[in-house]
């Protein structure tokens, strides 16, 4: 299943600018970085807090990663047995091999229900299929209805979080973008979280009430029984996936747990992990269809969109495992400064630096920067809750950018690299640039420091002075000093 | 214990006075240093760039000259972990037998200076005196990838006259990341200049870490800035005794 270039499984961030790029423009909005600073180290400690008050954490996070890594491997005899039992519990299985298979289903749902609108529960699936654009194409209205996206949503935005789509925004923002684009809000609405809440719950209520067609993912779907699972906050993923007639759930193949004893693991995790909550307030979960109680449709769309290609990668396999907890973002140093739409991709941050390219492919700029956002300094690993080893991925990737582009086109960096990988291979040719580096030292450096130094090493130099050679390397030093001992 | 000095090209080629401290100090506890001269840089650049390849014939160097000491000792916790973490995979990986065996006898006994003396050797005072006001930045491969703990810590609470200051947010990263300081320039800078703005709130005179990467890094702002802190590899510090002028 090789997609056309660049890449069709996300339609809606075409034509983003590479990494580099969105980055510089981003730490550049102090609006932005203020926000995120903010954001990024309130939720940080909350998690820690959290975290600690589980002895048992470890062990936890080894039994998630392991029964993910079970799942994963045997991916096709769970999805035939969560077909099987979703079908046995009067829903009906959807099977999408990409973003366009999956928008189409559901638009045909829509339009056979004989809606033109749906209420949507926050999901990460759909923003990567693109599904509100696909259906606002179809002539189909789709309402975000967790706060945070309905910011977004009403923003004319993207998200930047995983789990708090409009982390970029605060409060005065939040308010100036109600009192645009929200008709019924209230006159004189303050910049007050409780204000902002309860007109959004306004404007929600009868949308909610009057809805034909629920449009949700999943956190979690249950092989033996058939069972989803939804985790949220706020209470409207409840009122979406039990007051419509027809449901709809868009959930990437990577979601399904075998059976119910495996979830206790992950609702110990996911919370904490994510809102650094011991438990989320609504948890739902539903069986197919229950007569008399709930939607009478229920459709599960599985999705794949890369996701087998994914598996298929031994080392990176491992971000199947990710439960879409933020975590990693939150850690992030570079997250921290840059937010999350300068990674081009619903998902940002660490997890998104190597599942975006995983599940995108590396033939696109944009995709093929992903991989260098990263300073390796291993936090998002140390906080991650499935145990997903995102630098050894990071690097992993970064060979596969490197090695594709071998043999195909000229690049200074190659040749730099090959160069350097001569001489630092070399003990002699080492020595020998050590040495024309300490004799041109008068000529690089003034005051024993370098101002500038030529592209592409010039970022450096931007804001960083650079050392000037010494006199002799060490190793001169020793075959000086010492070199009748070795 | 007769040791082989693994001094990093970084150092080696910029930095070479940590070097020299390296050999001061476990020469003063008595031990023998070797430099092998056929070392050179262990390829961690080249690896966490993506030219993996490039890496393989590094690692066979390095196997090459270290081959046989009781123990390797680095003044980077960085160069340390490629060697002790990534070694095993890319020998695998580029099919080579040979190389695979001898990662597997050299790597565990491949350790990071602060981590040598304190865990390995067990001696925290080093004899050294530094009469310094002293933040230490544990640096991220040192920190989370080679899980060094407080052993430079403990190091430095030993040296006479030094008064070590609490590092605000320590644990952050400087926003060096190699290649990253480079590919994403002004990401990198945004983030170190967050740690020298904690550099300067702890009030310290010296920045110290356990890897000249990271100082280069965070000491290169700090120089542009005029902002009269100094920098020093942990190994500088503990070399300095009393009666010697900082």
């Amino acid at each position: 299943m090789t997609a056309p270039a660049p890449h069709p499984g996300m339609p809606t961030y075409l034509g983003m600018p590479a990494f580099p790029a969105a980055a510089r423009t981003a730490v550049a909005d102090s609006q932005l970085r203020a926000n995120l600073t903010h954001a990024t180290h309130t939720i940080r400690a909350k998690r820690a807090g959290a975290v600690a008050e589980l002895s048992d954490w470890e062990a936890l996070r080894q039994a998630a990663k392991a029964i993910k890594d079970h799942t994963l491997a045997h991916l096709d005899t769970y999805l035939l047995r969560l077909e099987e039992n979703v079908t046995r519990a009067g829903g009906t299985v959807h099977w999408a091999q990409d973003a366009g298979e999956a928008n189409a289903i559901v638009a045909g749902l829509v339009r056979a229900a004989g809606a033109d609108g749906v209420v949507k529960v926050k999901s990460m699936a759909t923003q990567e299929t693109g599904l509100n654009e696909a259906l606002a194409a179809d002539g189909i209205s789709a309402l975000e209805t967790d706060l945070a996206e309905l910011i977004v949503q009403l923003g004319h935005d993207r998200p930047s979080h995983i789990l708090v789509p409009a982390i970029h925004r605060n409060r005065a923002e939040i308010r100036e973008i109600f009192r645009r684009e929200m008709p019924d809000a209230p006159a004189g609405l303050t910049d007050d979280p409780p204000a902002l809440a309860g007109a959004a719950r306004t404007h929600l209520r009868q949308a909610f009430l009057s809805a034909q067609v629920g449009v949700s993912g999943a956190n979690f779907a249950i092989a033996e029984t058939g069972s989803l699972v939804v985790v949220e906050s706020e209470g409207n993923g409840r009122m979406c996936v039990t007051l419509p007639h027809t449901l709809i759930s868009v959930v990437g193949v990577e979601k399904i747990l075998p059976s119910w004893r495996d979830l206790e693991v992950f609702l110990a995790l996911l919370p904490r992990s994510s809102t650094a909550e011991r438990m989320n307030p609504y948890t739902s979960t539903w069986t197919g269809i229950t007569p008399g109680d709930g939607p009478e449709n229920f459709h599960l769309v599985l999705l794949d969109n890369g996701r087998t290609s994914a598996l298929a990668d031994r080392t990176g396999r491992q971000a199947l495992r990710c439960i879409r907890c933020s975590a990693c973002l939150n850690v992030c140093p570079v997250y921290e400064r840059t937010g999350g739409h300068a990674y081009g991709s619903p998902y940002p941050g660490p997890i998104g630096a190597i599942i975006t390219p995983l599940l995108r492919g590396i033939t696109d700029p944009v995709d093929a920067s992903l991989p260098f956002a990263s300073t390796l300094c291993g936090a998002c690993y140390e906080v991650c809750p499935v145990a997903i080893n995102i630098p050894e991925a990071l690097v992993h990737l970064r060979a596969k950018v490197v090695d594709a582009k071998r043999e195909k086109t000229f690049s200074t960096e190659r040749v730099a690299f090959d160069l350097s990988g001569r001489v630092l291979r070399s003990p002699r040719l080492l020595a020998a640039a050590q040495r024309a580096a300490s004799a041109s030292r008068k000529l690089v450096a003034r005051k024993g420091r370098i101002r500038r130094l030529p592209p592409p090493l010039g970022g450096w130099t931007e804001t960083r002075d650079a050392p000037a050679p010494p006199p002799e390397s060490f190793r001169a030093w020793w075959a000086r000093t010492r070199g009748d001992r070795s | 214990m007769r040791i082989g000095l693994f001094v990093t090209c970084l150092t080696d080629t910029l930095f070479p006075d940590t070097g020299r401290a390296v050999v001061t100090v476990l020469e003063r506890l008595g031990h023998q240093v070797d430099f092998p001269a056929g070392q050179a840089c262990c390829g961690q650049m080249h690896f966490n760039t993506g030219y993996r390849r490039e890496a393989v014939p590094m690692a066979r160097g390095f196997a090459a000259a270290f081959g046989g000491y009781e123990a390797v000792v680095t003044p980077s916790a960085s160069c340390a972990s490629m060697v002790r973490e990534y070694y095993p995979a890319l020998a695998a990986e580029a099919g080579d037998n040979g190389l695979a065996r001898a990662v597997a006898e050299v790597a565990p006994r491949t350790y990071e200076l602060s981590v040598f003396l304190a865990d390995v050797l067990g001696v925290t005072d080093v004899g050294a005196y530094f009469p310094h006001k002293v933040t230490y930045h544990p640096t991220c491969h040192g920190l989370r990838m080679l899980k060094v703990g407080d052993a430079p810590l403990r190091l430095l609470r030993a040296v006479r006259g030094l008064n070590l200051a609490d590092l605000p947010d320590a644990e952050a990263c400087c926003g060096f990341g190699g290649t990253f300081a480079v590919k994403n320039a002004d990401v990198s800078a945004a983030i170190c200049a967050d740690k020298v703005a904690a550099v300067r709130r702890s009030g310290a005179e010296v920045l110290c870490a356990a890897d000249n990467s990271c100082l280069m890094h965070i000491g290169g702002a700090l120089q542009r800035q005029r902002s009269g802190v100094a920098v020093m590899h942990l190994a500088e510090i503990l070399a300095r005794t009393e009666g010697a002028a900082r």
